[in-house]
Order: structure tokens, then C-alpha cells, then sequence
């Protein structure tokens, strides 16, 4: 064993060093240079320089004169990506099928919903009344979003035919017409409605 | 089924189909020494090592110095990982915004034994744990490290089949090599650039604080105004974590993190970077042995079984959760919505790109997700858990999914040739008693460990601690699935579950410990066991390993040992929840 001790802690020490310094130096210097924005984390910079966030990245919204999201389990507030004081970040609600506070929560976003839209008789949309795994999800179905469409209307006054112009603008489809599922980032149609460039 | 989800199941497993026979070659030819195309990069380096390391790459090892090497490398990587992550503080170059503290003693032995053995279990959360230095020179090393150490082990193990009247397998520091220049190292750097292209950060900043479009009130109702939004050197982790079927993310909750898995090109990228290898391996493994067929048979039972997965997973979550559809929820899959059971999922993969994670990561002994297996239908959850018993043979870990099928084909073999009467043998080589009891004890391992692990946590107080967020039949899966895939090195979890306490960290640290390098062990011994043979000739009443009746026997093998192992613990736990649901 002993012959094969300088082997190992060579071979170990340089393939360290290749993989966990010079590799990500070498991808981290591509990426800045080729992908700026997405290396960096496709925040939204508006033309006065405000950061409103990140494109990947949801907030939470609960005026009815925004669109809102899904259910954010984050802890201390909804959609908190990193808390300092609590170390807490990214989280799922893990709530199992049968886990009666599953139902509570779903309940208490039904009742919400409801309350803020009491005309509205369609059945709500399941991505709606769930909590994202992230506890950061940025979209909704486009379903969610149309359910929405009257609520947001009259609670801006607005023709509920351009707010679902807007909604069909910031649709994303599929991607290359066949992966995953069609979305709307409701961060960017939220800003937009707010006339936010 | 979503028309849509099946198109990406088909587009998945195309692909993989495609592309077996194409890098199979490739790794044939970079473990045999012969030249390739980044030869004029690579070699240089390589000899460098060599010549650094005092390796004569010319000087093979026998089975028992090859387990030597591997253990040596395994306990190197487990004693750095360590002592970065309790020195953390110390090294500030590339502290993002938070001052990380050292980890606890026994998280950092259980974080270092995790990554060193591809599980890459984490009790921790990355974002707020981690400094950048640790998960890049730490954390991302190991992924390579670690993976190519599996890879190599199951390059050994063919050799062991291939070779005959020798006792050499190999020289396990020229193949580790060539596993991280060759094979992991090239594909990453392609792998890590598309996943940025996508919007997977990386960058060494710190972390900026956004604005509020709206603002909100926390949980103490204070009112909160800004968001702060982690950074780092994601993409380098990332991609690495799935090509080297460790899983260990950079977030807390790993590929659900839209930083991580941004878009449904990233999740099926991220997933074919789990399953080609592997996949590979087994037309590696044919051509090797001279015997192409036998390699796809093994190719096709994978197939089969992760098909079957697909189906039983994708049906039950796609049907969705019938007590939250009694609440005026519309849960049907339509133009507009995926549908089914959106709790724990994101919305851009529905459950057609979830689906096929979940059954891509459970089979592939990779720990990474894209959605909460913890809220998954009970079905759902239990194809997961299956998966993971059946022993990771379905494209499985690198290297390590190889052996595992063969050695399960081998009882198999063993059983069919006690129906008939003939002693069992597989590619020329006899399986006589000695082989039998190293197969026999490969497949006891397992159930020995997890099975009275789970039934110790569930009737102690600390044990039981980890029950936070679910408890009945729900909470008794959680703590299976903490066994199951610490000793299959998976490394996924039923994230309710509170593991971050010396009961759990030092339980699953031993398990993680017994899965790697006590089933390595014994593979290694059988290859050792099997060179030195003589390849007998094919005769008349050979049982033939290269048609539809042997990989039917080798599925049949695979689900009845399971059974007869699990079969209560499943019914404890995700049986008896779909009754109640």
C-alpha cells in the first residue's frame, strides 16, 4: 500500500486542482464573456437602471390588481430566495397526498381567490392553489393566467380583451414546439402592466 | 398521457438509443489506450500526471490492489471534502455575500462520506450552507473524482469477464485518468456552457438585492421590500453532478431551482447527461467481450424496466390528487395546463418533463430532482422508491450499473441452471461456488442494511424526529427512502424529512459507506474470480445470455429478489397510502 501512496495523493491533488480550479475558472471566464446576462442571473434591468429581479425568479403577489403566482413555501415570506438571519432559501412544501395541511393550504388559496373574484364560477386551475417545488417557480400555466383575466381587469378598469393580449404576449410555448409545458413569467407581465419597460 | 409528455419520453429514449452504439466506441477505445480526437490536448497532460505521480501506466494491478486504489482514492476524497468543509471560514477568496460558518462535525463527515460515494445525500442546503470554494474545489472535484472512480470499477469488472488466465484488471490510476480527461471533463465543458446559454448562472458574485415589484409581509408581519437573489458558480456544478450520477445540486432543492434547471431543455440535457453513460457502458461491455449481443440485451432490459416505470409514474401523477379535485380545483391536462398533480412541481416541466426526472434520477443513481418526490402521488412515489431497490440496474450509476445488472443476470443464471440441472456460466466463465457466494452476498447487502435501519428509526425518539412535515404511512416511506437511496448511492430524498442530526448523518453515513465500497468489494473480488479463468467454449447446452428468454429472466430476476426483500416495507408505506387516498 505504501507504493501506491504517492500515486494516490498526486493523482488525486492534480485532478483536483484540474477539475475544481482550472475547469470552472475556464467555463466561468466562456460564460461571462459569451452569455453575460444568463451567467449572471437574468435579472430584469429596466431602463433606469432598477433591478426588479431576476427573469428566473417569482415574487409574491397578492393585490388584485397583479397577476398572482403559485404557492411559495419559502420560509419567513413567500418567494425568498436566500434569508440571512434564518439561513433560509429554496423549498418545496413536501406536504405527502394524504397530509391534511396539503388540503389546508389549498383550501385557504381557494377561499382567497375566490374572495378577490367572487363572480368567477370556472374551476381554478390546480398550479394555482399548489406550492412549486422551488418555492421560487416564476410561471403559471397559461390556464392560471386566464383565470385571472377578469379580476385584473376590474380591479385596473381596464377591456379584459387587452389584458388577454398581454397574457397571450408574455406566453412562453413550449420550447421547440415539443418540451415541457407553456408558461407566463408572471414577474415580466406584471411589470408590464405597470407600464415598466 | 399528455401527447406531449409521450413526445418527450420517445425524444428521450431516441436519443439514448442513438447515441449508445456512437459512445460506446468512444469509451472502448479511451480505456483500451487507442486514439481519439482530443488525443493532442490530452495526452500531454496525461503523461504530466504520470510522470508526477510515479504511475508506470504499463504496470496492471490485480483485483485485490485495484479495490486498494479505489478505497484509497475514496477515503482521500472523503478526508479533503471534509476538512474544507470545516475550515470553511478560513478560505475567503470566493465568499458570496453570507460569512459561511463551518459545517458541524457530523454533517461535514456525513456531506464528505456523501459526495466521495456518488450519493451526494444532502442534509444541508447549498445556497446557504456552502461558500463558493467549497462547492467548486470541494464539491464539483468529488463529482468528478467519485464518478470516474465508478466508472472505472465498472471498466475492471468487464475486463474481469473479457480477459482470461490472468489475474490483471487494470491500472486504476491510468484509467481514473482517462475517466476525468477523456470522458467526464470534455463533455462537461460543453454541457456546463449550454446549461448558462440556458440561464444557469455562473459567476463568483455576491449576492444582489432586488426590488419588490409588490411588496409583502413576512411571517412576523414585518413588511418586506427586497429580494436577495443567490448567485455563483452554478453551471460548473451542475452539469458534472448528473454525468457523474452523483446528484449533489448546488441549491437546496437541487434541479427544482429555477437557477439550476431553467428551462425544459436544460431538464432533458441534464437528464441524457445521467442516463448516456451509463447506457453506453453496456455496448462498452459487449464489444469488450467480443460479443456485441450481449450487450444489448442488457441495453434492452433497462429499456423495458424504465419504460415501465415511465407509464406507472406518469399515470399516477398525471391523474392527480382526488382530494384536492374535490375541492373545485381543476386538476385535467388540457392546451393550457398541465394538469394532474402540481404540488412540489414547477410549472415550466409539468409532469411529462417531471415524470420523466424522477423515473431518469430513482434508476440512475443520481440524486438530483426536478420535483418533490415527497408530494408525489403515492404511486408515484413508490415507482421512485422501487427503482432505487431493484438495485440501480436501469442504466444505474456509472461504472456501477453494469456490474449490478450482470450480477443480477448471474443469479438469475444461477436459478435457471438449478431448473435445469447444468452448472451455471456466463460468457465462458463458470459460476461455480465461490463466484455463487460473492453473488449471493452482493445481493443480501442491501436489505440487511435498510431494513432493520428503517425499523430502528421508526421506533426510537431520534429516529423519529426526522418526521416533521408528514407522519403516518407517508412519514414511513420518508425514512425508507432515506436508507434505500443512501445504500443504492442515490442520493434523492423525501425532502420533508428532517436528516440534519447526528442519528440520521451517521446512519446513512455508514449505509452510504457499505453501498459503495462494500458492494465495489465484492464486484471486484468476482472480477478477480472470473480473469483468471478460462473462456469455455460454447457447446450445445450453454444457456445462450444473447435472447429475449434470458433478458425476460433476468427482468423477472431483478423484480421477484426485490420483492421477496421489500415487499413488506413498500406495503407499510406507499401501499397502504393509495388505499387511503
Amino acid at each position: 500500500m505504501n507504493t501506491q501512496l504517492r500515486p494516490a495523493l498526486t493523482v488525486f491533488a492534480l485532478l483536483t486542482i484540474i477539475t475544481g480550479v482550472i475547469y470552472p475558472l475556464v467555463v466561468t471566464g466562456i460564460a461571462q464573456v459569451a452569455f453575460p446576462s444568463q451567467a449572471n442571473g437574468s435579472l430584469i434591468i429596466a431602463e433606469d437602471g432598477k433591478a426588479y429581479g431576476s427573469e428566473l425568479i417569482g415574487q409574491q403577489f397578492d393585490d388584485p390588481k397583479y397577476f398572482w403566482g403559485r404557492i411559495s413555501a419559502t420560509g419567513t415570506f413567500a418567494y425568498n430566495a436566500f434569508n440571512a438571519e434564518n439561513l433560509t432559501a429554496s423549498s418545496g412544501s413536501n406536504y405527502g397526498p394524504l397530509n391534511p395541511a396539503l388540503l389546508e393550504m389549498v383550501q385557504a388559496r381557494v377561499d382567497a381567490l375566490k374572495a378577490a373574484d367572487p363572480d368567477n364560477t370556472a374551476p381554478i386551475p390546480v398550479d394555482l392553489v399548489t406550492a412549486s417545488g422551488s418555492g421560487l417557480d416564476p410561471h403559471i400555466s397559461v390556464a392560471a393566467a386566464l383565470y385571472q383575466v377578469p379580476r385584473v381587469a376590474t380591479a385596473r378598469g381596464l377591456d379584459e380583451a387587452q389584458i388577454t393580449a398581454l397574457v397571450n404576449q408574455y406566453t412562453e410555448g413550449r420550447q421547440f414546439f415539443i418540451l415541457g409545458e407553456p408558461h407566463v413569467n408572471v414577474l415580466k407581465l406584471n411589470l408590464a402592466l405597470d407600464g415598466v419597460q | 398521457m399528455n401527447i406531449f409528455s409521450l413526445i418527450q419520453y420517445v425524444l428521450f429514449l431516441g436519443i439514448i438509443v442513438a447515441l449508445v452504439k456512437p459512445v460506446g466506441v468512444y469509451l472502448e477505445r479511451v480505456f483500451a489506450g487507442e486514439r481519439t480526437f482530443i488525443d493532442p490536448v490530452m495526452r500531454p497532460l496525461e503523461r504530466l500526471i504520470y510522470r508526477l505521480a510515479g504511475v508506470n501506466p504499463q504496470q496492471e494491478m490485480d483485483w485485490k490492489q485495484y479495490a486498494v486504489t479505489f478505497l484509497l482514492f475514496g477515503f482521500g476524497g472523503t478526508l479533503f471534502l471534509y476538512l474544507i468543509l470545516r475550515i470553511q471560514p478560513i478560505l475567503h477568496t470566493f465568499d458570496p455575500a453570507f460569512q459561511p460558518a463551518p459545517l458541524a462535525p457530523d454533517l461535514a463527515i456525513n456531506t464528505a462520506i456523501s459526495f466521495a460515494t456518488t450519493t451526494t445525500w444532502q442534509a444541508y442546503g447549498g445556497e446557504t450552507t456552502m461558500s463558493y470554494f467549497s462547492q467548486i474545489v470541494g464539491l464539483a472535484a468529488q463529482n468528478f473524482l467519485a464518478g470516474a472512480a465508478g466508472l472505472v470499477v465498472g471498466i475492471a469488472f468487464i475486463r474481469g469477464l473479457a480477459r482470461e488466465r490472468t489475474t490483471f484488471l487494470g491500472n486504476f490510476w491510468v484509467d481514473v485518468t482517462r475517466a476525468v480527461l477523456w470522458v467526464l471533463l470534455p463533455i462537461s465543458i460543453i454541457g456546463s456552457l449550454i446549461l448558462v446559454w440556458q440561464g444557469v448562472p455562473l459567476n463568483f458574485n455576491s449576492y444582489p438585492t432586488v426590488s419588490l415589484l409588490q411588496a409583502t409581509v413576512d411571517t412576523n408581519g414585518n413588511q418586506i421590500t427586497t429580494q436577495v437573489l443567490p448567485m455563483g458558480p452554478v453551471a460548473a456544478l451542475e452539469f458534472i453532478k448528473n454525468l457523474g450520477t452523483n446528484g449533489g445540486g448546488f441549491f437546496n432543492v437541487n434541479g427544482v431551482h429555477p437557477f439550476a434547471n431553467p428551462t425544459p431543455l436544460t431538464n432533458l440535457i441534464s437528464m441524457l447527461a445521467i442516463a448516456i453513460l451509463p447506457a453506453a457502458l453496456t455496448h462498452t461491455f459487449g464489444r469488450m467481450v467480443g460479443r456485441p449481443r450481449q450487450g444489448w440485451v442488457l441495453f434492452w432490459v433497462m429499456f423495458v424496466l424504465f419504460l415501465a416505470g415511465i407509464f406507472m409514474s406518469d399515470w399516477a401523477e398525471q391523474r392527480g390528487n382526488p382530494r384536492i379535485a374535490a375541492l373545485g380545483v381543476d386538476t385535467t391536462v388540457s392546451s393550457i395546463q398541465a394538469g394532474g398533480n402540481m404540488e412540489g412541481k414547477e410549472t415550466r416541466f409539468g409532469i411529462g418533463g417531471s415524470v420523466l426526472a424522477a423515473v431518469t434520477t430513482s434508476n440512475g443513481a443520481t440524486g438530483s430532482y426536478n420535483s418533490m418526490y415527497d408530494s408525489y402521488i403515492p404511486i408515484g412515489g413508490a415507482v421512485v422508491l422501487v427503482n432505487m431497490m431493484l438495485g440501480e440496474i436501469i442504466f444505474g450509476g456509472l461504472g456501477t450499473g453494469l456490474y449490478s445488472i450482470i450480477l443480477v443476470s448471474l443469479v438469475g443464471l444461477f436459478v435457471g441452471g438449478l431448473m435445469v440441472g447444468r452448472t451455471p456460466e456466463y460468457l465462458g466463465k463458470k459460476i461455480s461456488v465461490n463466484e455463487m457466494k460473492l453473488i449471493l452476498l452482493y445481493a443480501l447487502v442491501a436489505p440487511m442494511i435498510i431494513l432493520p435501519l428503517t425499523a430502528l428509526a421508526v421506533i426510537t425518539a431520534p429516529g423519529l424526529t426526522a418526521l416533521t412535515t408528514n407522519s403516518g404511512a407517508h412519514g414511513f416511506s420518508e425514512i425508507l427512502v432515506a436508507y434505500t437511496t443512501s445504500m443504492a448511492n442515490n442520493g434523492l430524498n423525501f425532502a420533508g424529512v428532517s436528516v440534519n442530526n447526528p442519528f440520521y448523518n451517521i446512519t446513512t453515513a455508514v449505509t452510504m459507506w457499505a453501498g459503495r465500497f462494500g458492494l465495489v468489494v465484492l464486484a471486484l473480488a468476482l472480477a478477480g474470480q472470473f480473469v483468471q479463468q478460462v473462456h469455455k467454449p460454447v457447446t450445445p447446452g450453454t444457456m445462450p445470455t444473447d435472447t429475449p428468454l434470458f433478458a425476460m429472466l433476468v427482468i423477472a430476476t431483478a423484480i421477484i429478489v426485490s420483492a421477496l426483500s421489500y415487499f413488506p416495507a413498500l406495503a407499510l408505506g406507499p401501499l397502504v397510502e393509495h388505499m387511503l387516498l
